[in-house]
């Protein structure tokens, strides 16, 4: 069965959002990503302060079959990123909401309402 | 497998289908004026004793003659079990075969091969082999735009240096791509590109500096301060270098404080003949950062579920089966013969057997420099050290030289000046270790008569 957090957002393109306490946003790719993307082996992430804009490319994820690109849900600027995945991409498929986060944005008009919730995200993958 | 060629009658067939009266009307829409009518240029059929005939007479036309040009393209003995082993069935298919595991001997070939590019330039990885040179530096350039995360620069400096067809080719390929070629001057009595223009560029954002090494006059560059500059500028450093050179001089991997990030070049004067100009096959190797970067094959070596050692192509999702649009380039094999007969020369050589053709084709240029700049009228061009290609400026028309030179079966070098209008009547001579004393002495002694000649050498 998927994992799909109910407290997070999502996209059709398989992102997920988090709003953190100090008000950014944490971006991931979902479980159901992961799962078909397979064994991740490298993950090509965004400068700091690099503007992100919603629905643009930002990030690469390959897998030994694949690689994908990563849309940034939102737009804003990316203030964080998981420097951890250059040495074990791997995160992504063991954590994918948890250790495998890709990046954070600070997003300065918030625009989450564009974005999936978990049981409309659910049926978007479901119908898919 | 057979070839079956389509029937006139399933041809008729065909047409009728689609409605066409004739195969010629399926090109209407091409313009008259853009087509050529080759189809009926090409003659008959013939039988195999006539293409022998035919073949030897072609074959005759060829003189073998004292070469003593370079100019990218090198004269080197090739020991017989070069081409020999080359020549074997097993290494016949020059091509990444598409079930690439299965043919583990050509991967381990190709993974030999890169361990002795990668140890040669210094660098952390080599690829499975381009084209030849000069496609090879526009992937490099292609590769550094995709790589310098330092900057969004498209620009790259290019050293008017650099080999002039090369400077062509990348033109050619990247400039449709919106990446901007910056000339570098140089010095007109050095023959280097000096560090002051550099500096002259002020703060200018660069992606990359391509560094020529010997450059195309034969000359050393002054390669750790540029590449220091470069890197202090967030430039890429590109090493543009003739491998057989590695033998002798500092390796990229070493230039400056941390070496150079990506080094392509022309592997010709590893084991390929002459040939009129090719197939020749380029190189490429990179820091262990930029792979992804990287276009084309590279092969690794794993283990088998048995733990039993294998070779499989790795890092392919850089590659357009994969990545489709957004690969790396386009190029999805390498140059497979030809990096056979590399493989096989550097093998046979060895490193001291590398370095030893090295030395004696800058000993022979170095003897050659002395004779022949003591002929009146030949001076040379520049003070600088240089590995083995010379610059002699010539008195007469360097055209003629060549073409009374060629009259007694020798090849005297390259006339730069349809390149290099600014430095005069100059030859671009070169000397490798094929030459013997002898050989020298005949060519300087063939200048001098041209010289002496009352009349113009085009009548010696």
């Amino acid at each position: 069965m998927n994992n799909i957090p109910t407290e997070l957002k999502y996209t059709r393109t398989h992102e997920w959002v988090r709003q953190e306490a100090d008000g950014t946003y944490t971006i991931g790719i979902t479980d159901h990503a992961q799962h078909l993307l397979g064994d991740i082996v490298y993950v090509e992430l965004p400068e700091i302060h690099r503007a992100a804009k919603a629905g643009a490319e930002i990030s690469v994820v390959e897998s030994v079959k694949a690689a994908a690109d990563v849309y940034s849900p939102l737009s804003g600027e990316v203030v964080a990123i998981n420097e951890k995945l250059n040495d074990e991409p791997q995160l992504i498929n063991s954590s994918p909401y948890g250790e495998g986060w890709l990046f954070k944005l600070k997003v300065s008009d918030s625009s989450l309402n564009d974005l999936l919730d978990a049981k409309i995200y659910e049926e978007h993958i479901g119908s898919s | 497998m057979p070839f079956i060629p389509h029937t006139a009658n399933d041809v008729q067939q065909m047409l009728a289908e689609i409605d066409s009266p004739s195969i010629e009307s399926l090109f209407d829409e091409i313009p008259k004026n853009l087509r050529k009518e080759l189809s009926t240029k090409i003659p008959e059929g013939l039988s195999e004793l006539a293409v022998v005939k035919l073949m030897r007479e072609y074959a005759e036309q060829d003189v073998s003659s004292l070469c003593f040009i370079g100019a990218g393209a090198y004269e080197h003995y090739i020991p017989a079990a070069v081409w020999d082993i080359v020549g074997r069935g097993e290494y016949m298919t020059a091509y990444t075969p598409y079930q690439a595991e299965a043919s583990q001997g050509t991967l381990q070939l190709l993974y030999e091969y890169q361990t002795m590019m990668a140890s040669l330039t210094g660098m952390d990885v080599s690829n499975a082999s381009m084209y030849d040179g000069a496609s090879a530096l526009a992937e490099a350039v292609l590769m550094a735009v995709r790589a310098n995360r330092q900057t969004k620069s498209r620009r790259i400096l290019v050293p008017k240096t650099l080999h002039p067809y090369y400077r062509e080719v990348i033109s050619t390929i990247v400039t449709p791509q919106q990446i901007e070629l910056v000339d570098l001057p140089y010095s007109f009595t050095e023959g280097n590109t000096p560090l002051e223009s550099l500096n002259a560029l002020g703060d200018t954002d660069i992606a990359a500096l391509i560094i020529p090494q010997p450059n195309f006059f034969g000359i050393l560059e002054e390669v750790d301060q540029l590449t220091d500059w470069a890197h202090r500028k967030g430039a890429l450093v590109i090493a543009v270098v003739n491998p057989l050179a590695l033998a002798l001089f500092k390796e990229p991997g070493k230039w400056g404080e941390t070496g150079a990030d990506i080094v392509c070049g022309e592997a010709q004067p590893l084991g390929v003949p002459l040939a009129s100009g090719g197939p020749y096959v380029g190189f490429m190797c990179c820091k262990e950062a930029y792979v992804r970067q990287m276009p084309g094959r590279i092969v690794g070596k794993t283990v088998d579920l048995d733990g039993k050692p294998g070779f499989a192509l790795t890092l392919q999702a850089r590659e357009q089966h994969i990545r489709r649009s957004k690969a790396t380039s386009n190029i999805c094999t390498n140059q497979g013969l030809l990096v056979t007969a590399v493989t096989i020369y550097l093998s046979l050589m060895g490193a001291e057997g590398l370095r030893q053709v090295a030395i004696n084709c800058h000993e022979n240029t170095r003897k050659l420099f002395n004779k022949i700049t003591k002929i009146p009228g030949i001076l040379p061009v520049f003070n600088r050290p240089y590995f083995h290609e010379i610059l002699v400026r010539t008195e007469k028309k360097a055209a003629d030289i060549l073409l009374a030179l060629s009259r007694l079966g020798i090849e005297g070098g390259y006339a730069t000046s349809v390149h290099y209008p600014e430095l005069g009547e100059c030859l671009l001579i070169c000397a490798t270790e094929t030459k013997s004393e002898r050989d020298l002495e005949v060519f300087c002694e063939a200048v001098k008569r041209c010289y002496i000649s009352e009349n113009s050498c085009a009548s010696v």
